[in-house]
């Protein structure tokens, strides 16, 4: 008898399979190939998906040149205007803005999230509680995070109003109106609601920690903090790796958040990519793409080393 | 002076008693086996120790210190654990100098300890790499090292070989005994293995729920169990036990129709008692052709378990299965009609309403 055919081995779960790879073929390959190539087009509204059309609207860089040079999307004085009197320090647009962001996001909610789990890790009474406490912000959707925010920092009736009605009448806290501020309040919003996740993620990474090690720590006499910094954190590697990986794509996406909290604004000081992509969508669509197209690199600059640092070594054995 | 000293030492999880009311002396330079099953709180002493527990009642003196609320780097203590438990992102070198260089101690000091433990435990070519790049038994030997270092009188060993396979075990466990040898300090030793308690220990204790139910050199407690439980749980095939009583003032044992003579016993007063348990190693038993009057049991062959040297023939006496450790050529034939004899002065009786040896 003949050796059976691989491709028929476990026929019915590759069938099972098909229209799921399918739907990742055409709509996450097909649409990120498609984004990618007509953002070197002249478009200005879909569906274009002809050949013949991408060719007759070729412009090159052309939209990436303008996206540049869109105050909107990047404004930095700081880089151009050297030794001029308008130089400023400082970068404004939506690429430095969202850029803003994944740094606070990152750093701060991972940081938070880890003195969180540490808390947590102290055998303290009622932890499932607190767990759900602190877990329950990421169970809401942005928009409302957004907009209970955008109440409790308004100058007019949030916490500036409160405090100041109490007597501390020099009482400053309007960020979101302030454009060199605004970034940092949807920061706080969006900080506010991912810790939870990254605290239990941190969790199960603490408790995945053998016993033993800190057994071993304290008969060598190491005080818990360093043991929590210098031994059991570089273990974790995994875990942070991947609560890395959430919370950065998490924080590049971000959308919804800005525009129930800002809208943008003041003016546009607030802006981000996913934002500005989807404005310019129905009347600049090559620009949309082009800013789509830059985001993306960007994601993948910054994860493909970590994903293949993470996975790679794995199929090695 | 003992150099480690428990006293009516209680531990308690909720209302559970883990360890009851237990004390045990341990001399300077001892070598001492805490043996017995899972769950048996063996373990939990080893933490107790080493103050990674904290005592609901009793004390624990090391060197004369009472130790009870000191901190576990304050006992003068080094430990071992069964994973090993080293810091994975350190060197061999960094896992043993960490502990040294928290305390503050001068640079040049922690290097000497260093490699003088790596001397003694042939790890220097290693001391530059991670433990992930190293084998079972080379970890346990940088595990080792790491107590090493401290300098200590006293090392706790939580079964520090049971994740190693059986060739690299029994090389380590002949290594530990040349260590202590050298080094002669007091180690107090935590493991399941009887082979390991039998070939290291100086002396056993033997623990069953919390409590010491013997502690002994092994020699004694293999030849003189002080209860069923520790006769049943050391030796390796396991005792045999036969049920019967003893009668004629304590001269004879009584089983079926086997009747036999008791003079030779070493032990306590036999007395006549109805619910007796006679336990008989099966290296205490010989095959014989013809029967002895009150020295010998009839039996009739089942099968046989060559062993190497050895061969363990199972046989059928009075309906029960009982072991004979024989040497391998001179097995006799499954079916046969042997007698088995008895050596009586090996022997050990038990009452059966107490468990207690007699």
């Amino acid at each position: 008898m003949d050796r059976p055919n691989p491709l028929f081995r476990n026929l019915w779960s590759k069938i099972a399979a098909l229209p799921m790879m399918l739907i990742v073929l055409v709509v996450f390959v097909g649409g990120t190939a498609w984004t990618v190539l007509f953002s070197f087009t002249n478009i200005k509204i879909v569906p274009i998906f002809t050949p013949r059309e991408w060719v007759n609207g070729f412009i090159g860089l052309a939209n990436y040149q303008r996206l540049f040079n869109t105050d909107r999307w990047m404004n930095c004085p700081g880089l151009t205007h050297i030794g001029r009197s308008d130089w400023e320090p400082t970068c404004m647009g939506a690429l430095p803005n969202v850029v803003t962001y994944v740094i606070l996001a990152v750093v701060l909610s991972m940081s938070l999230g880890f003195v969180l789990a540490v808390l947590m890790d102290q055998k303290i009474r009622a932890e499932g509680l607190f767990r759900t406490i602190y877990l329950y912000p990421f169970a809401l959707s942005f928009i409302v995070t957004g907009h209970v925010w955008a109440w409790i920092m308004s100058p007019e009736y949030g916490l500036q109003a409160s405090v100041r009605a109490m007597g501390w009448t020099s009482f400053d806290f309007g960020w979101i109106a302030d454009r060199h501020m605004v970034m940092y309040a949807i920061a706080v919003a969006g900080i506010w609601q991912g810790t939870g996740l990254v605290m239990a993620l941190m969790l199960a990474g603490l408790r995945g920690i053998d016993e033993d090690i800190w057994k071993a720590a304290r008969v060598d006499g190491i005080p818990a903090w360093r043991t929590y910094l210098q031994i059991v954190l570089p273990m974790m590697k995994p875990v942070l790796v991947t609560t890395f990986v959430i919370v950065c794509s998490g924080a590049v996406r971000i959308y919804d958040l800005v525009v129930a909290l800002t809208d943008g604004g003041p003016g546009i000081s607030s802006d981000v990519p996913t934002r500005y992509v989807y404005t310019n969508f129905s009347a600049n669509l090559g620009q949309s793409l082009s800013a789509s197209t830059v985001m993306l690199v960007t994601m993948a600059v910054l994860l493909i080393p970590w994903i293949r640092m993470e996975f790679g070594k794995k199929s090695q054995g | 002076m003992h150099s480690v000293s428990v006293k009516n030492l209680t531990l308690k999880f909720g209302a559970a008693e883990v360890l009851k009311n237990l004390n045990l002396d341990v001399s300077e330079g001892e070598f001492i086996v805490l043996l017995g099953p899972s769950g048996c709180g063996k373990s939990t002493l080893l933490n107790c120790l080493a103050g990674l527990l904290e005592l609901s009642e009793g004390q624990i003196w090391i060197k004369g210190k009472n130790v009870t609320w000191a901190e576990p780097s304050e006992r003068g203590i080094g430990m071992v654990f069964q994973s090993y438990a080293l810091y994975p992102q350190m060197t061999v070198r960094g896992n043993m100098s960490f502990g040294l260089k928290i305390a503050g101690m001068a640079k040049d000091e922690i290097e000497k300890r260093v490699q003088r433990a790596s001397e003694i435990l042939q790890i220097g070519p290693l001391l530059d790499r991670k433990p992930g790049a190293l084998s079972g038994g080379q970890r346990q030997r940088v595990a080792i090292g790491r107590a090493l270092v401290r300098e200590v009188d006293v090392f706790l060993f939580d079964e520090p070989l049971s994740n190693l396979d059986a060739k690299l075990r029994s090389e380590l466990r002949v290594e530990l005994k040349r260590l202590h040898n050298r080094l002669k300090n007091t180690m107090i030793y935590v493991t399941h293995d009887q082979i390991e308690a039998l070939t290291l220990a100086d002396r056993i204790a033997i623990m069953r729920g919390g409590i010491i139910q013997q502690l002994d050199e092994p020699h004694t407690i293999y030849n003189r169990p002080t209860n069923l439980f520790v006769a049943g749980f050391i030796g390796s095939p396991a005792m045999n036990f036969i049920k019967g009583a003893t009668v004629n003032g304590g001269k004879t044992f009584q089983f079926g129709d086997v009747a036999l003579d008791l003079a030779g016993y070493e032990g306590g007063a036999i007395l006549d008692r109805s619910k007796v348990i006679l336990g008989l190693r099966p290296e205490h038993l010989s095959i014989v052709e013809q029967a002895i009057p009150g020295q010998s049991i009839p039996a009739v062959v089942e099968i046989d378990e060559p062993m190497g040297a050895d061969s363990l023939v199972w046989l059928e006496v009075e309906g029960k299965q009982m072991s004979v450790r024989v040497p391998f050529e001179h097995r006799p034939q499954a079916g046969a009609k042997v007698h088995l004899k008895v050596d009586i002065a090996k022997a050990s009786l038990f009452d059966e309403t107490n468990e207690q040896r007699i």
